[in-house]
């Protein structure tokens, strides 16, 4: 419990100073904020608006209001000509996209790289090993981006396999929803299946030095019981820790990918947003990435933790 | 089945002085790129922003035009060098940010301990907290977006964007380097002998700790190169009409169907150039043993 009490002390202070940075991103802007904000307004709908952000209280004041906003939801909005609209109405909606998308890409991966590095482990230095090695090595020079643009240019255009745009949820049509899928979640995947494979092959081999594996195969235990239950568990945290550190680097490729197949997701409102010059919506979709992949990290250590007994009833 | 008793014992590899063919390939790629970069004002190319209509859309080959045309008919070829130059300059200008800041840091931090590391790895906490495309993309949409934004500033700003995200990856290969360096006898001759900290710490431990800096700056390089297409194509990448890979990526992202070549022959080139420094990376790596999990 211990363990768990000193990372909640410090996911507190990460989510401080990140939610501090982030509430702090409008008064960053040059010039006067306002101006960049609602450019088009008029001198009294700007004065309305510098009320209405706060702009001029003191650093305190607006980190305070801007927190107590965020976490009962109130977002801010999309300013334009004709009015203001509440940025949370397309959060609510682009959130549950952008998960399914990373879900599904973390499945895809860890479903060839964990029988891929457990078999190169067992058969380290085989030819195998070797091909599945390089292979792998070329992959993890892939940018995302590439990938998806490829993909979405031969299986997309040319051979017409599947569609290069839109979003179908799952409870609509789940066949239909896995197509326009496919090809977001490949491109996520292949660079992750390189480094998860890379990752648990050089673990397990380490593991597989150990005293218990060769006291379990003098025990006449069968060689895929002992890949399978005694090495692979020990392995397998390594490959929790960093598949939620891994988060990170997924959610910038989801973001890109997203605008890329037209998956209405964060990552989508994120490149509207950009492209608008809307800050606060900016500020807001931000700073719920950033809270989310703390918070993801966060859990992943405390499952660690939980799950591996040595570091469960270990007392510092 | 083969009886467990024949797993392999761990390869132990050995450790060659020479590269052998896929290293000195690498090489000689990165090279390539280097010098077509740094000759692009005096190669015999065409203007890279110069639009001839009829090359427009039109594939490898037309014309005495290597790579053909982009979307409005200017060089491929040309742009991709020029573009070399900018995603270079723009990748390795944030890697040497990222070294001389993170460098700084992580040897204070190591070397002093105490309160300076505490300070600087909660720093670098913090920094890793975000997840890196986004702390890029929300600095340079927050600093150089806009209408009286200079293609100078926007440039300026992404080194920035990119070197920061950059900190905290160099800082902690530094400190954990530090912190193991500063324990060795010839650190603490040097204490007894009345050297200051100032040149323990620049004189003795640096040169021992840079090695494996060099070795993730190489990672490094190619990980800005990539996040400038991802950035490039969110719309804040470089700058146009300066063209970078990604930015050419980008621009002929809409032509997909009518000229792939555009988007193709710039991915090739980010795609070998981040192969060749990964391959180095590791290469480098193995040699001076940098442990991965110190990422």
């Amino acid at each position: 419990m211990r363990v768990v009490a000193r990372r909640l002390v410090h996911l507190l202070v990460v989510l401080f100073f990140v939610t501090l940075f982030v509430a702090l991103l409008t008064s960053m802007l040059p010039g006067d904020p306002v101006d960049a904000i609602a450019g088009f307004a008029s001198e009294e709908q700007k004065e309305a608006l510098r009320e209405d952000l706060g702009l001029d209280d003191p650093v305190w004041t607006q980190y305070g209001r801007w927190i107590g906003d965020f976490v009962t939801g109130d977002l801010g909005g999309y300013y334009s000509v004709t009015g203001e609209r509440p940025v949370m109405d397309r959060v609510s909606t682009a959130l549950p996209v952008s998960l399914q998308l990373m879900v599904e890409a973390q499945l895809l991966a860890l479903v060839f790289a964990v029988p891929l590095g457990v078999y190169s482990a067992y058969r380290a230095g085989s030819r195998f090993d070797r091909t599945a090695s390089a292979t792998l090595f070329g992959l993890l020079a892939i940018p995302n981006f590439a990938l998806a643009l490829v993909l979405a240019y031969y299986v997309g255009v040319e051979l017409g396999w599947l569609p290069v745009s839109g979003y179908v949820a799952p409870n609509e049509d789940l066949l239909e929803h896995f197509r326009r899928m496919a090809m977001p979640a490949v491109s996520l995947a292949v660079g992750q299946i390189a480094v998860y494979m890379r990752l648990l092959r050089s673990d397990m081999i380490a593991t597989l030095q150990e005293d218990f594996i060769t006291m379990a195969k003098a025990k006449g235990i069968p060689p895929s019981h002992v890949l399978w239950r005694h090495a692979l568990r020990p392995s397998s945290l390594t490959l929790l820790t960093v598949a939620g550190l891994n988060v990170g680097t997924l959610i910038g490729g989801a973001v890109i990918v997203e605008v890329i197949f037209s998956l209405p997701g964060m990552g989508l409102l994120l490149f509207e947003a950009i492209n608008a010059r809307q800050y606060i919506a900016l500020q807001s979709l931000v700073a719920i990435i950033a809270v989310g992949y703390v918070l993801i990290n966060f859990l992943v250590d405390v499952l660690y933790a939980v799950l591996d007994p040595r570091i469960r009833h270990a007392r510092a | 089945m083969p009886e467990p008793d024949q797993v392999a014992p761990v390869a132990i590899r050995a450790r060659r002085r020479t590269l052998g063919v896929p290293g000195k390939l690498a090489v000689g790629w990165l090279l390539l790129v280097v010098i077509a970069a740094l000759l692009a004002p005096v190669l015999p190319l065409d203007d890279p922003n110069d639009p001839v209509g009829s090359i427009a859309r039109q594939g490898p080959g037309t014309d005495g035009h290597v790579l053909g045309g982009d979307g409005l008919g200017r060089d491929l070829f040309s742009r991709l060098v020029w573009g070399a130059r900018a995603s270079l300059l723009l990748s390795v200008s944030a890697v040497i940010l990222g070294i001389v800041i993170g460098g700084f840091l992580g040897l204070v931090a190591g070397y002093f301990r105490g309160r300076f590391d505490t300070l600087f790895v909660g720093l670098f906490d913090v920094l890793l907290s975000f997840p890196q495309l986004i702390l890029a993309l929300t600095l340079v949409t927050v600093l150089a977006t806009g209408e009286g934004v200079s293609s100078t500033r926007r440039m300026v700003v992404l080194v920035f964007a990119l070197g920061v995200v950059s900190i905290p990856v160099l800082g902690r290969i530094a400190r954990a380097n530090t912190l193991t360096w500063s324990q060795r006898e010839f650190v603490l001759a040097a204490r007894a002998m009345g050297a200051r900290h100032r040149s323990i710490m620049f004189g003795e431990v640096l040169p021992n700790v840079l090695p494996a800096m060099f070795s993730i700056a190489l990672l490094g390089i190619a990980v800005v190169i990539v996040a400038e297409g991802g950035l490039s194509l969110l719309g804040v990448g470089v700058r146009l009409p300066t063209p970078s890979w990604g930015n050419i990526i980008a621009e002929g992202r809409s032509e997909l169907r009518d000229a792939p070549h555009v988007v193709l022959a710039p991915t090739v080139a980010i795609f070998l150039t981040v192969l060749a420094l990964n391959y180095l990376g590791d290469v480098v790596r193995s040699r001076l043993d940098v442990r991965e999990s110190a990422l």
